[in-house]
């Protein structure tokens, strides 16, 4: 499947899940150069009034972003991102967390030569991320 | 106390940044970006780009690097213990490629305070070296109050 000016609103494009560990918190933080405690030392996230290590909102959006990149091809096509960070992510230790998303098409502007994909992010079943849309170039 | 009187500051104070082909590997292994073209530079150059595309949010490690110089200076009034999150959007007018030498120009678009939260807006403007833009990051933080 391709998404282009014929593609109708509401078709799911994709849908996935990522496995979150620690393991994967630590290396994010190192990627991005983000190294706020509450990301990997439970006794601060604690302290600080969280139920445990939280992951970066930012890895959760950049994972999404990633699942419709890796969809699209090019992540050349990527016009505009973004979303509001409606709930944390707890990662336990020994463990992992699922992070499902799924991407399905909002609108189609043929004349512009894009389109909007809403991407619903969930853990267990509860959206972790609020208004997460993409405007994609069609193909 | 968050100060209110920064709306409408720039800050350009932050060095320019290399984008490296390590770099966005190293991001992409992170956020699960399996495509080929973040880490194969003859699969980008065969797609029409110069080197590896970096993914989408990538450009968040140039913004934030760059919202350092207002949010971290304790005169910004910003207590990063007291710091969430609260929104990101990205618009790239062209995908950050490896050898991209990039400067950014923070500007405090919003701080609003109510009920105790104070949300303090950023946009973070990204330009290559000839002055063209590549891309555009909001970044709004809830920062709450001592009370809340």
């Amino acid at each position: 499947m391709s998404l282009s000016a014929q593609t109708e609103v509401g078709t799911e494009l994709f849908s996935t899940t990522v496995a979150v560990d620690r393991a994967r918190l630590v290396r994010y933080a190192g990627a991005s150069g983000d190294f706020n405690p509450i990301h990997w030392n439970e006794r601060f996230a604690t302290e600080v009034g969280l139920p445990g290590v939280i992951a970066h909102g930012m890895l959760t959006m950049g994972i999404a972003g990633a699942a419709l990149t890796d969809w699209l091809g090019d992540p050349g096509r990527l016009v505009s991102y973004g979303c509001r960070f409606t709930r944390p992510v707890v990662v336990p230790d020994p463990g992992e967390v699922e992070v499902a998303v799924r991407g399905v098409v909002g609108a189609v502007d043929a004349e512009a030569g894009t389109a909007r994909v809403d991407l619903t992010v969930s853990v267990d079943g509860a959206t972790v991320l609020g208004k997460a849309q993409a405007h994609v170039r069609l193909a | 106390m968050v100060d209110l009187s920064r709306v409408g500051a720039v800050f350009t104070g932050t060095p320019p940044y290399t984008v490296s082909r390590a770099k966005i590997a190293e991001f992409a292994d992170a956020v699960g970006a399996t495509s080929p073209l973040h880490h194969d530079p003859d699969a980008a150059v065969a797609a029409g780009y110069p080197d590896v595309v970096a993914p989408p949010t990538f450009a968040v490690v140039i913004a934030q690097r760059a919202e350092s110089e207002y949010v971290a200076d304790p005169a910004s009034g910003i207590d990063f213990s007291r710091v969430v999150h609260a929104n990101e959007s990205f618009t790239h007018t062209r995908p950050l490629v490896a050898g991209d030498v990039v400067s950014t120009a923070v500007h405090v678009d919003a701080i609003n305070e109510r009920a105790g939260i104070t949300m303090v807006t950023t946009r973070t403007e990204i330009a290559d070296d000839g002055g063209a833009p590549v891309a555009t990051v909001v970044s709004t933080l809830a920062v709450r109050g001592e009370g809340a």
